[in-house]
């Protein structure tokens, strides 16, 4: 692998660079993700989409530094990653707050360790006010995970996620387990964060029009072992997007079947070589857990 | 039309009331008559079977005879105490009789060295458990903790807990007497040799479940929150602190609460060998004294044996409650 010199640091912001990574399973070594390799700009919202199983939730642990990748690596700012940080903030997908935190505390716990040393006290709590303002959760900031709904947690999540001001947000089904309605309403209150502070976000998403409605790029992932990069695409529609006006648009529409056609005919999920089926089934399943 | 609604409406206002009352009736069935019934019946049993039996001290004692025998034993607490009094009021008196011959006479006070009642003995076997829990707290907590983070750590200590978790404390008795005797070497002790040596039985016993439960608490933590944790570098003492003691406080407490059973047990067993002046050694004495009422003052020391380390769970259960974040995990 080597580094080249970027002359625009724009470009090459984050990069993602031929990563390989295998897992050692009781039946030997399994391969969940080959060549994977992306180059993202400062700004950019990218989405990975993929069947479950393809390894997104690993190429995004691999970003956060949680996994180390077997082959290749993730540099950002031209720095190699090879620890968590709080630089790249993730947002969980069953929202991880600490159920005996309050909403203020959890998104505190966070502030305290990043600006433990930049920020006096009634600017840390400043900061943290704002950010629970952001996500509109200013209304609960005193009550505990479990007196809140799940959209209002996964609201949280996010604040203390941005109360980091991380260079990257990793986000990973970030509204998978809500209802489609508190998705929408999630989906726009993301919008307008992001128009609002243009962070450098990956998102996983199993929902076609979430990663169309959100991204400048969606990344199509093919089905694992040896999951890889299948297509990428440029979505162009101009911000601010509206979910309404869009249903209609036809460049929407294109993009939108364009995705599906990936997902649906190019990578449908079938098991393949018939030779090696039983072998590769059991491999994947003994992954799917990771 | 209005009359069929009103009627609806009468009919299901008394089925609320009814419901309403159901409620209550079977709560109280559950509460207060079915204990009661259980109780008659145990003691019922009790008085039946105990004249059937006859020892060498005479006929077992019914219920009837182990109530008279706590009457008996309060009696003479309230009877030692006078004495004690009566004794410093004679002391002062023949002090102050002796400074008033010679001024210069140095006052000495002597302690009253009448025997422990039952009550006192009580407060003996209650100072030793709490301290031997506590001290095995101290040690187990934080070993648990560790172990729990550490997996090479619990490998390496778990077959040393699983080995000596069964071991009864008769077994310990013996060695800790003889090692207290060897180490605890002083003229004017602080604390007796007995109480040292029940003192480190009791926590040698109640380690173990604290131990286990406080590590598998900390290793089963979520792995979402200890990712939270590693996002944002938490330094290890902060990370404790936050994360780990939180989420393992049920689990804690579970190991704690067993602990302090398995203490008060214990602490019996060694009292009546360690001869530490508490409930095992007023039972141990008893025994030897073979008067004709020495089985009921023995029953008598069973129930509040056993009336005690329920009262000890109960505290226990309170304080849990008010510690942890998560009310539901505090259970009976």
């Amino acid at each position: 692998m080597t580094i080249t010199t970027t002359t625009n640091p724009e470009e090459h912001f984050l990069k993602i660079s031929h990563i390989d990574m295998a897992f050692p399973t009781p039946s030997g070594s399994f391969t969940a993700l080959k060549d994977v390799d992306i180059q993202i700009k400062k700004g950019e919202f990218i989405s990975l989409i993929g069947h479950s199983g393809c390894g997104k939730s690993t190429v995004l642990n691999i970003v956060a530094g949680i996994y180390q990748a077997t082959n290749g690596g993730v540099l950002l700012k031209n720095k190699e990653v090879n620890e968590p940080g709080p630089e790249r903030a993730v947002v969980f997908q069953n929202h991880s707050l600490l159920p005996w935190l309050t909403s203020y505390q959890n998104v505190e716990l966070a502030v305290d360790q990043v600006f433990s040393k930049t920020m006096s006290k009634a600017e840390k709590k400043e900061w943290i006010e704002h950010n629970l303002k952001l996500v509109h959760m200013d209304h609960a900031m005193h009550k505990r995970p479990d007196e809140i709904s799940g959209g209002m947690k996964q609201r949280v999540g996010i604040a203390r996620a941005l109360a980091m001001q991380p260079e990257v947000l990793l986000m990973d089904e970030p509204f998978g387990a809500l209802d489609a309605l508190t998705r929408a309403h999630m989906q726009d209150s993301l919008m307008e964060i992001q128009k609002e502070l243009n962070n450098t976000v990956i998102m996983i998403t199993h929902d076609v029009d979430e990663a169309v409605l959100l991204s400048d790029r969606i990344v199509m992932m093919t089905n694992g072992p040896e999951a890889t990069i299948g297509e990428i695409l440029d979505v162009n529609l101009p911000h601010p997007r509206n979910r309404l006006a869009l249903a209609e648009d036809p460049e929407y529409n294109r993009l939108r079947s364009a995705v599906l056609k990936f997902l649906y005919e190019k990578q449908r999920k079938v098991e393949v070589i018939p030779t090696t089926k039983t072998n590769k089934e059991d491999e994947q399943k003994a992954t799917s857990v990771a | 039309m209005s009359l069929t609604t009103a009627t609806i409406n009468r009919l299901t206002v008394n089925e609320k009331m009814i419901k309403i009352l159901k409620d209550v009736f079977s709560k109280v069935t559950n509460t207060l008559i079915l204990p009661i019934i259980g109780i008659a019946i145990f003691v019922a049993l009790w008085s039946i079977t105990a004249k059937s039996i006859h020892t060498s001290l005479g006929e077992f004692p019914g219920p009837n005879v182990v109530v008279k025998q706590f009457s008996v034993l309060y009696d003479e607490h309230i009877a030692e105490r006078q004495k004690a009094v009566a004794f410093y009021v004679r002391q002062d008196i023949r002090n102050a009789k002796k400074l008033e011959k010679n001024p210069d006479y140095v006052v000495k006070i002597r302690a009253y060295t009448g025997k422990e009642t039952f009550v006192d003995q009580i407060f003996t076997s209650l100072i030793t458990v709490t301290s031997g829990f506590l001290v095995a707290a101290f040690i187990a907590i934080p070993l648990g903790i560790w172990m729990g983070l550490s997996a090479k750590l619990n490998s390496a200590l778990n077959p040393i807990v699983q080995i000596f978790k069964p071991v009864s404390p008769l077994a310990w008795l013996p060695l800790v007497t003889m090692i207290v005797s060897a180490l605890y070497v002083s003229d004017d002790p602080l604390v007796s040799k007995s109480f040292i040596t029940s003192l480190i039985t009791v926590s040698l016993c109640s380690l173990w479940p604290m131990v286990i439960n406080t590590s598998i608490g900390v290793s089963s933590i979520n792995s979402d929150l200890l990712n939270v944790s590693k996002v944002l570098r938490l330094p290890t003492l902060t990370h404790i602190r936050k994360i780990v003691l939180p989420a393992s406080i049920p689990m804690i407490f579970t190991g704690m609460r067993l602990s302090f059973s398995v203490a008060w047990m214990v602490l019996i067993a060694a009292e009546m060998l360690a001869q530490n002046p508490g409930l095992g050694k007023f039972v141990w004495d008893e025994f030897q004294n073979g008067s004709s009422d020495s089985l009921a003052r023995i029953m008598a020391a069973v129930l509040v044996i056993g009336f005690i380390g329920f009262l000890l769970d109960r505290i226990m259960l309170m304080l849990q409650q008010k510690v942890s974040w998560d009310k539901s995990s505090a259970s009976v």
